[in-house]
């Protein structure tokens, strides 16, 4: 340590040893690295010290300058981008502190979306020394003018949590905006901060791209600003040496290993459900002796039936609190700043607080339902104990059985240090389209550069020259074969330079105000409605009957969808509160209290939003098939995998089972993927349209995280499986069925906004609420769909399908596992395998239903009163 | 802590909708629905236009033709098919209706200039559409006269038989008044769903026409804005895939 000592100029050194702190291994090796000019991807735990080490760097660097004086010029040194606005505010905040204390007169600041307009021109005209902000913030700033004179100062950029931005959308439009940053400041250095990861190559190309042309290697800033009009090469940050990619990883060392138990509840562990609500009583008593838990749930809804749950066993009134993304704002802050003042002893929520902020000092961690895999395990586990060698706790509840496996699997998993990783994503078209017209409102570009520059980005390696074309030509004018917008372009060419640019100011405003990938689902503002009337205005004259209800306080934000579902009267639990809907008037969705309920009804949703990720769906199967591996399970949970083997038959992990039984007066299909509902969903769909040609009058059916059923009329045993389970139900049965799904509707809709074709908000246009924009960007994909198939951003939405909430690509995977391994048993009733999801049948709506039916049930009630 | 349950009032319950007494008289015949505005038979049809057999007149309301390109103007680019698309479903009408008369009951275009925009070929389309029977276009708000240059009779206010044709449907019309504007859908419930479409919205008195338009977006019957034209409420003919659905005022719902 002595030896490195000298890396640490003064004040560092000093500022170190008066806490009496010494700077870890990893810092160190960040700062030698900085000062070789070098990049780095560093791996480190939560607790590391992570943030002072990316930016311990730069604080050094800057240090000298304060000699220059107050008067000093303005120029950008470092950038820092984390997914989180809350997240660069308390970084801002950890780092001016140190920085203060030392006296180091450097410049630190933050830019939001909150951030004030004045405040902005002044950052634009005086750049801080370093910038705090986010992926969209930087987007902005590339599509506004004299962005290169803004950045060509550039020596290091920081993104925080890269492992949760690389595969989104968000990345994706981040890796571009990096490669646009290579070419103005082409000797910056990055630095990523991830926890661990199972692909860090993976990280390390989308962190670096890849190399077009030899990087300078020089550090610091280039002698001869460009100023000629041809910019040099994109360039990726420097990886010195020409060393391997994997060079540039630097790795904290581990964290103590953390300790995870699984609960073995005394209660009989339920064959289905997500609730956990057997266990609870168990919770509470953990919740007793701990000081604050954070109890992690997979969806809103999961998280308020657990809030609701434990606050009716909650005897001693302990403070439980909620959080979630759907509360309102304000609400949130309120939770957090009550944790972070240690006043509460457990907060139920969801991802809201997987990432980022302490909030204060959690000592265990609950994950209520099955993790769904291991990374996010890890990192929520994380959360609890932020101090470093010291090991997390965490507690797993299973809601049941299959659950049960899946908890033991993780728990294995974790021990072994193996993680789950997210296959490399592949860049959105409509991000691109986006990128592109950002260029166009900054400095304008020439496309042959451009699109060596995309295609330096990890995301976009692949992407062809055609597609690229096509995406110019998407943002120019629509890009639509019948070329009838040839003159209302967006992007004009300047036919001397050949370069794009923005047609006119005006076009380029309206791109600036869609900035972003995030687009939310339509959402409605949850209401507490009353009688108006309570102060009866003078003069206007009392109405008869009941006054109308008006909307009153806001108890947060719900998905439209949802609320579709539910009819006036309807209840549900939200903002740990059981609500009854009034109706919906424009955004607003009134409801009043109906605390006489016991019962809400439970969103249909419930299921989880995650989907089980296929590493540890492997480790199920695998766990399922070996008797060796169950000797640590309930043995409830063991007396029912043998109950199985006697019935029907437990498939080896290869193989995938497919059970035929009779019941009542239904016929039954249940088969046993273990990849998630998303992709079994998608499976339902498409086994449902093939049995119907076979006549099989199948009339609903329900996939689990595990399983998938579906039922008919018709005996379902001398179907020739084989067949039915062939992949090619993913060429034209797929076809048909995507030209009328809602999701492939809503998943059109955020691409269409994304690039740019439908706006976020018009100005004064007739389209005043997201919901009636919605409504017509169905509309646009019919006629899209009808005329123009093959619309770059039609296949722009189906690859997003294949990735989201359809998962076309995880079910392709299982179709082309399964061929050739299909067990089948026709049974004379249901098994013990199958009993969770007959189980499940009841709860939640079943669907596969057409809309049309909707409609005929109402249209026949007509007909019954007129006959 | 406001976080923690709070007691709660007493539940509203909604409110009650006229019951089914109150429905038109009307009948499903095939993919469409017939009834009689005053003495009038009138045929609702699944592509949302109306068919008055009689005087083999065919009604359409809100073609909104070149919405598409409006919004390509303004930066937003999208399809350029809504006008091909509306003048082909009015194509496949004529061809099996052989109307005598068509009427566009306004907004045919979504702003003055749309005529202008059009492209030769769905010009050519409207030209030969517009020569094999009697045209009349209805003046309305997005487009005022500006498709009196194509050619074809321009009226604010039609009278076909006792009907009365306008664009902007009145509060308390007298019966027979046919109007368009306000783009009726209805959102109909059941099965743990609800579905919106567009609807012909009547009380048996009165009517108001679907947009035909491909782009088209429509208010829903249980707003407000329907209220005065239908104090007694309004049935809804909902456009199914590929028949007309009646959907009586109890099982609509507000957005």
């Amino acid at each position: 340590m002595d030896a490195r000592a000298p890396l640490l100029p003064s004040p560092f050194a000093e500022w170190f040893a008066a806490r009496g702190w010494s700077p870890r291994e990893h810092q160190l090796e960040l700062v030698r690295r900085a000062q070789a000019g070098l990049s780095t991807l560093l791996i480190a735990p939560t607790g590391a010290g992570k943030t002072l080490a990316g930016f311990l760097p730069s604080l050094i660097e800057l240090a000298p300058l304060k000699a220059e004086g107050p008067r000093r010029p303005h120029k950008l040194h470092t950038l820092y981008i984390s997914p989180l606005k809350a997240l660069t505010t308390d970084v801002a905040r950890n780092l001016s502190t140190p920085a203060s204390e030392m006296q180091l007169g450097v410049r630190i600041e933050t830019r939001t979306g909150d951030t004030p307009p004045s405040k902005r021109q002044r950052q634009r005209a005086h750049p801080p020394d370093i910038l705090l902000t986010t992926p969209e913030q930087l987007c902005l700033l590339i599509a506004s003018e004299h962005a290169r004179v803004f950045f060509e100062d550039l020596q290091a950029v920081v993104i925080d949590e890269i492992h949760a931005l690389a595969p989104t959308k968000r990345g994706d439009l981040l890796a571009l905006a990096l490669a646009r940053l290579g070419r103005w400041a082409p000797a910056h250095r990055r630095i990523g901060l991830s926890a661990t990861v199972a692909d860090e190559h993976g990280l390390v190309d989308w962190l670096l791209g890849s190399e077009p042309s030899p990087p300078s290697r020089g550090r610091g800033r280039s002698d001869a600003p460009h100023v000629d009009d041809r910019p040099p090469p994109p360039t990726p940050a420097p990886q010195g040496g020409g060393g391997e990619a994997r060079d540039i990883i630097v790795r904290a060392p581990p964290g103590a290993t953390p300790i995870i138990d699984v609960l073995d509840s005394d209660a009989r562990i339920p064959w289905s459900g997500h609730t956990a609500r057997h266990a609870i009583p168990e919770i509470y008593e953990t919740i007793k002796r701990t000081k604050l838990a954070l109890v992690f749930v997979n969806t809103r809804a999961q998280a308020e039936m657990t809030f609701q749950e434990l606050w009716r066993v909650n005897e001693d009134n302990l403070p439980i609190a909620l959080h979630h993304g759907s509360l309102d704002v304000g609400q949130r802050r309120k939770v957090e700043a009550a944790m972070a003042e240690g006043k509460l002893r457990a907060v139920v929520c969801t991802s809201t607080l997987d990432l980022g902020i302490d909030w204060g000092d959690v000592d265990l961690v609950i994950q209520i339902g099955a993790p769904k895999g291991c990374a996010r395990l890890v990192q929520r586990i994380g959360r609890a104990n932020h101090r470093y060698n010291e090991p997390s706790r965490a507690l797993l509840a299973p809601s049941n059985r299959f659950e049960v496996l899946e908890c033991r699997s993780a728990q294995e998993a974790v021990k072994e240090g193996a993680l789950d990783g997210e296959s490399r994503r592949i860049g959105g078209l409509d991000c691109l389209a986006q990128h592109i017209m950002g260029c166009a409102c900054g400095e304008p570009f020439d496309a042959d550069q451009l699109y060596e520059e995309v295609i330096s980005t990890a995301p976009y390696a692949d992407l062809s020259r055609a597609q690229f074309d096509r995406a110019i030509d998407l943002v120019a004018t629509g890009g639509y074969a019948l070329r009838s917008y040839d003159r209302y372009r967006r992007i004009v060419q300047d036919p001397h330079t050949n370069r794009w640019r923005a047609r006119n100011p005006s076009v380029a405003q309206q791109h600036r105000m869609n900035v972003g990938a995030i687009v939310e689902s339509e959402m409605l503002d949850v209401r507490l409605a009353h009688r108006a009337g309570v102060r009866q205005r003078p003069g206007v004259p009392k109405s008869e009957g009941p006054a109308p209800l008006v909307a009153g306080r806001r108890l947060g934000q719900i998905e439209e969808y949802f609320i579709e579902g539910l009819a006036p009267g309807d209840t549900f639990l939200f903002a740990g509160e059981i609500l009854r809907l009034i109706g919906v008037r424009e955004t607003d969705a009134l409801v009043v209290r109906a605390g006489d309920q016991q019962n809400p009804k439970i969103p249909s949703y419930a299921g989880g939003k995650f989907p089980l990720s296929t590493f540890l769906a492997d480790r199920v199967r695998h766990m399922l098939h070996e008797p060796a591996r169950q000797k640590s399970l309930p043995p409830q949970v063991r007396e029912w995998i043998k109950m199985q083997k006697r019935r029907s038959v437990v498939p080896a992990p290869d193989e995938m089972l497919i059970e035929t039984f009779p019941r009542a007066t239904k016929h039954y299909l249940v088969c046993y993927p273990f990849e998630g509902r998303l992709a079994q969903q998608t499976l339902g769909v498409l086994i449902t349209r093939r049995l119907e040609r076979l006549g099989k009058h199948p009339i609903g059916f329900l996939a689990s995280e595990y399983a998938m059923a579906v039922w008919g009329l018709e005996p379902m045993g001398d179907i020739d499986l084989a067949q039915l389970f062939d992949e090619d139900m993913l060429g034209d049965d797929l076809e048909s069925w995507l030209g009328e799904s809602t999701l492939m509707k809503s998943t059109f809709a955020k691409c269409a906004v994304i690039a740019g074709m439908i706006d976020r908000n018009v100005p004064g246009a007739e389209r005043k609420t997201g919901r009636q924009v919605t409504f017509s960007a169905d509309l646009i994909y019919d006629v899209l769909k009808q005329y123009e198939p093959d619309h770059i951003l039609m296949q722009a939405a189906f690859q997003d399908a294949g990735e989201g909430y359809l998962d076309i690509k995880r079910l392709g995977a299982l179709l082309r596992r399964v061929k050739g391994k299909l067990i089948h048993r026709d049974l004379p009733h249901v098994s013990p395998f199958a009993a969770p999801v007959m189980l499940e049948m009841g709860k939640v709506g079943v669907r596969g239903g057409a809309d049309e039916a909707v409609l005929e049930d109402a249209a026949s009630l007509i007909a019954e009163a007129m006959s | 802590m406001p976080l923690l349950s709070q007691p709660a009032p007493k539940p509203e319950r909604p409110r009650r909708k006229p019951d089914l007494r109150a429905l038109p008289p009307m009948a499903i015949a095939g993919d469409s629905v017939e009834m009689r505005l005053g003495d009038t038979l009138v045929s609702a049809l699944p592509d949302g236009a109306l068919w008055i057999t009689d005087s083999k007149t065919l009604i359409v309301s809100d073609l909104h033709l070149e919405k598409g390109s409006s919004f390509a103007l303004r930066g937003q680019m999208l399809p350029p098919y809504d006008t091909h698309a509306a003048l082909l479903k009015l194509t496949d009408l004529m061809l099996r209706l052989q109307p005598d008369i068509i009427v566009s009951l306004g907004d045919s275009f979504h702003d003055k200039g749309g005529p202008n925009r059009m492209d030769a070929r769905d010009r050519e389309l409207l030209r030969l559409l517009m020569s094999r029977c009697d045209w009349v276009w209805v003046e309305g708000n997005h487009d005022g006269r500006a498709p009196e240059t194509l050619g074809g009779a321009f009226h604010d206010v039609l009278h076909v038989g006792s009907l009365v044709l306008r664009h902007h449907p009145t509060d308390a019309a007298a019966p027979g008044e046919i109007a368009g504007h306000l783009h009726p859908c209805a959102k109909v419930s059941g099965r743990g769903r609800s579905v919106r479409r567009r609807c012909f919205a009547t009380d048996g008195a009165r009517l108001v026409m679907p947009a035909f338009g491909a782009f088209t977006g429509g208010l829903n019957v249980c707003d407000d804005a329907f209220a005065n034209i239908f104090p007694e409420g309004a049935t809804a003919l909902v456009l199914g895939k590929d028949r007309v659905l009646p959907a009586p005022n109890e099982r609509l719902l507000s957005d």
